[in-house]
This record gives C-alpha cells, sequence and structure tokens, in this order.
C-alpha cells in the first residue's frame, strides 16, 4: 500500500456510526473520576474523542456552586447519558427519561447493574430495558457481558449498539476472554460492537481493536493513570493502530519458527 | 405542603409549582430535569405543574461518569 493509500484508509479510520449518529472517532471516554476539570480537558483533547458519557444524579440542595462541568467539554462532542447505578427496571427507565429530557438527546448508555461487588449486567433486566427504550424510541446503547447470545438477542430487539464488558468496570485487566468477544463479532454484523469496561491500558485498546471491534469505551485507564494526558494519547494510538492492523489482517500463528532471510547461501552451507 | 424533594421531606407554602420551587432554591432550569410523581416533567410545563401535598420531585442533573 501506498503513503496515499494508507492515508486514505485511514479517512475511514474513525468512523463509528451508531443509529443515525456519526461520531468521529472510534474511542469514546467517560468523564467520571477526574482530579480536576482542567485534566479531563487535556485528555478528552488528546484522545481525540468525538463522544463523552456522563451520568445522572439528584441535585445537591445543599450545596448549590455550580461545576465548570460543561466547560471541560469539548465542542462538538456527542454527549451520551448513561443509566450507572441503576439496579431495576424502574430506576433505568427514570434515569432514561430524565436523561433525554435534560439533554434533549435519545441516546442512552444503557446498564442495569446486577449487584454492588461485580458491577456485572444483569443482562435479563437489561433485555426488558432494551425492550422498552426502543419502543419508546431511544438510541439504545447496552452495557452487557461478553455473551454472544445476550448480544444477538440486544440487536433483535433493535439496540443501536452492542457493548460487552472486557473485564469488569474499572478493573483494568484488559480482555478476560477475546474467544467470546470474537464470538460477538461474528454474530453482531448490522450494528457496532463497542468493547466498554475493563480496558486498562493502550495495548488492551489495541488488542481489542485486532479482535475486529468498532470502538472502545473507557474511562478509569485515562482518569486513574498517574498522567491522564499522555494515557488518553496513548490510547489514541492504540486504538488507531489496532484498527489497522485489523484492516491489514495478521500473518497466521505456526507452531514452528519460518526464518526470515534465505536459507541459502550462507558462509557456513546450508543445515 | 409537605413534599418529597430528592428524597426528603420539604415544609413547603401551598400553591407552589415545579417552576416556582426551583426558582425558590435558585436552581436555573436550564441544567436540570424535573420528575414528579414518578412522570418527567417537560420543561415547558415546569410552570404549569402544580405541587400538592405527598408528591414526590425529583430534580436531577449530570455530572461526570463512565
Amino acid at each position: 500500500m501506498t503513503t496515499q493509500a494508507v492515508e486514505k484508509s485511514q479517512d475511514g479510520l474513525n468512523t463509528l456510526q451508531i443509529g443515525r449518529y456519526r461520531i468521529a472517532s472510534r474511542l469514546i471516554l467517560g468523564s467520571g473520576k477526574y482530579k480536576t476539570m482542567d485534566l479531563m480537558r487535556q485528555s478528552l483533547e488528546a484522545s481525540g474523542t468525538c463522544m463523552v458519557t456522563v451520568a445522572i444524579r439528584r441535585v445537591n440542595l445543599q450545596d448549590r456552586t455550580e461545576s465548570p462541568f460543561w466547560n471541560a467539554i469539548p465542542k462538538d462532542t456527542t454527549i451520551l447519558p448513561n443509566t450507572a447505578g441503576c439496579y431495576n427496571i424502574q430506576d433505568t427507565l427514570r434515569t432514561a427519561r430524565l436523561a433525554r429530557e435534560l439533554l434533549e438527546t435519545d441516546l442512552i448508555k444503557l446498564e442495569v447493574l446486577g449487584d454492588t461487588q461485580t458491577l456485572l449486567p444483569d443482562t435479563e433486566l437489561l433485555l426488558q430495558a432494551t425492550k422498552i427504550l426502543v419502543q419508546e424510541g431511544f438510541t439504545v446503547m447496552p452495557y452487557t457481558n461478553d455473551d454472544p447470545i445476550v448480544a444477538k438477542k440486544l440487536v433483535d430487539l433493535g439496540a443501536a449498539a452492542v457493548m460487552p464488558l472486557a473485564s469488569p468496570i474499572g478493573s483494568g485487566r484488559g480482555i478476560l476472554n477475546p474467544l467470546n468477544i470474537q464470538f460477538i463479532r461474528q454474530v453482531v454484523t448490522s450494528v457496532p460492537v463497542i468493547v466498554d469496561a475493563g480496558v486498562g491500558t493502550a495495548s488492551d485498546a489495541a488488542v481489542a481493536m485486532e479482535l475486529g471491534v468498532d470502538g472502545i469505551l473507557m474511562n478509569t485507564a485515562i482518569a486513574e493513570a498517574n498522567d491522564p494526558v499522555q494515557m488518553a494519547h496513548a490510547m489514541r494510538l492504540g486504538t488507531d493502530a489496532g484498527r489497522l492492523a485489523f484492516l491489514a489482517g495478521r500473518m497466521p500463528r505456526r507452531d514452528h519458527a519460518a526464518p526470515s532471510s534465505p536459507t541459502q547461501g550462507a558462509i557456513g552451507g546450508s543445515k | 405542603m409537605k413534599i418529597v424533594i430528592n428524597g426528603k421531606s420539604e415544609d413547603l407554602p401551598d400553591g407552589m409549582t415545579v417552576k416556582s420551587l426551583l426558582e425558590s432554591k435558585g436552581i436555573n432550569p436550564q441544567i436540570v430535569a424535573c420528575e414528579l410523581n414518578l412522570n418527567v416533567v417537560r420543561r415547558m410545563q415546569l410552570a404549569e405543574a402544580q405541587l400538592k401535598d405527598g408528591d414526590q420531585l425529583e430534580i436531577i442533573r449530570i455530572i461526570g461518569g463512565g
């Protein structure tokens, strides 16, 4: 491939189509846990992200100091509200509807968690909530287990993306079951597969993209890095590198060595 | 009248609407969303949403999250 052709192939490198939303980055970032708003702003910029998740919480009626939160979100960023912290259907639906009213968006990152210990999704409730919110006109992006059967069901219910975890939220353990992520990629062909949660460092992002997923959503890996801005940049490069490697198609794995230099003509003679 | 706001019971003068309540608490309606007795109150209808004894009101905002 010529340099020109490589550049051309990169035009399409960073586009994610989620329902009717065209997102110009494959990296989606969370906005939690940053030490300062300024660090968050710089990290978001360094990552090149065009989509940022936010949470919905009660107004603090005692402390009405306004946070400079919005000033830290780059302009033209698509905001993706989540239902984090919801453990039942009713709270999940209420949170999604309030988010839609507040942000005037039908996008929702749908989380229905099973317990506070693992933060793993309750997929039975997730399927129910997906069905209801799709019917209500939401663009639903469910956070789910690395389970291809559930992934397929979510798509059949009208989810606009499927977001399997790499490992538990905030654990930074990388992709625990790459085979399942590949299975999900194989059964989900009509909407993006976005690895959500558990990515710890840039190589995890690259591995996820090499498995053929369309995007990655992360928060803690950047926010809790010693230098979040530098890690955000690394995640951008890792994501791009993994995507390019996937598009390029890797060489086959072999059980035995295969010399890269000609076997004939070595000065000691052939073995 | 007694109203539960964000999970806490408060005594309020009769005749308030959601909009007048937000104003009395110094909350900018543009940066919050409200839910009255489990139903979202549309922004345009805040002034019409009359509060009555026993109502449950949620006032929410956006914060950082993943």
